[in-house]
């Protein structure tokens, strides 16, 4: 699959307009997966999708192959998104607080579902999609995708820094998330703002 | 060190304790509380990880709405490229053109004075 990616990607970089259609085709469900994981709703998510592969084409003659393909996308994809969730918190005002408790505005997780082992992925899922956009989308990037610090702060627009500080701070409020008993133990810490 | 310290840089180590500070190691080899929140942050660090080979399905129609939209991208740029990269061609034509409507205008010219030469008459 690779290899006929990259056949793709070389035939799409000469030009050949169907070869790029055929890499969108092969790519589109991955990435939009990217951008769903990323925004937390389904028109933010194909908005996001519409754009990053429309600056992949216009970019195609800058990737030099350095990345794979799909890691070149999903960094398009994140810059994209950061930029669709800018403009989001700008028009609703959202509050930007990072430290905010997780609200529990979803509905709760089906008790039988908690206790079960296969439910894993889709408690991590819905834990989240309950997390404030900026510190799902560094949590997404890095832990489900890989993408290294310095990509991520690139493509979001943030330190190096900055993006390690959200990091953690998603990675805790997850944990506190999915092991709320292990949470009521630490509860005092929720307070602080660090 | 306290477990609320401890607590602090687990989110950060989890992913690389080898790298982390002796007295924390220390701390955590020897402390279940500690343990158990790691052993947490482990497991939710191999359920991330476990996402990525994850597809969510788009609603239908999605990859028809990119094609179109890149159709519509390459249309533009490939009219661009007419007017930059083939500027001699294009030139050329407007040449012809040019030519084609002064010749028109001579015919124009002519049907005029032939008229306003009747008119005279
Ligand atoms: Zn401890």
């Amino acid at each position: 699959m690779p290899d006929e990616l990259a056949e793709l990607v070389a035939a799409a970089k000469a030009g050949d307009r169907k070869a790029f259609d055929a890499l969108v085709q092969a790519t589109y469900a991955h990435a939009y997966t990217v951008a769903f994981r990323l925004t937390g709703n389904e028109e933010d998510a194909r908005d996001v999708v519409q754009d990053a592969y429309l600056r992949a084409y216009r970019g195609l003659k800058r990737f030099r192959g350095d990345s794979s393909f799909s890691t070149w996308l999903y960094r398009i994809t994140a810059n994209c998104a950061s930029t669709q969730l800018g403009r989001r918190s700008r028009h609703r005002h959202e509050e930007l607080d990072d430290d905010a408790p997780l609200a529990d505005e979803r509905p709760e997780i089906d008790p039988e579902l908690r206790a079960s082992a296969e439910s894993d992925r889709e408690r991590v899922s819905a834990a989240l999609l309950a997390l404030p956009p900026r510190l799902r989308a560094v949590v997404v990037l890095r832990d489900v995708y890989d993408l290294p610090h310095e990509a991520i702060a690139a493509e979001l627009g943030i330190s190096e820094a900055a993006a390690k500080v959200r990091l953690h701070r998603a990675r805790r409020k997850l944990r506190e998330r999915l092991f709320p008993l292990r949470a009521e133990a630490t509860g005092e810490e929720d307070a602080r703002a660090v | 060190m306290q477990c609320e310290e401890i607590a602090e840089l687990l989110p950060q180590v989890v992913d690389g304790l080898e790298t982390a500070d002796h007295p924390l190691i220390r701390h955590v080899e020897s402390c279940l509380r500690c343990q158990a929140e790691l052993a947490q942050y482990r497991r939710l660090l191999r359920v991330l990880h476990q996402l990525r080979t994850e597809v969510i399905e788009p609603a239908p129609g999605l990859v028809t709405e990119i094609l179109a939209e890149l159709g519509e991208a390459g249309e533009r740029g490939a009219i661009r490229s007419l007017l930059s990269g083939r500027r001699v061609a294009y030139l050329g034509g407007l040449a012809v053109a040019a030519g084609a409507a002064g010749a028109a205008g001579a015919i124009v010219l002519a049907t005029r004075s032939r008229r306003s030469a009747r008119l005279a008459s």
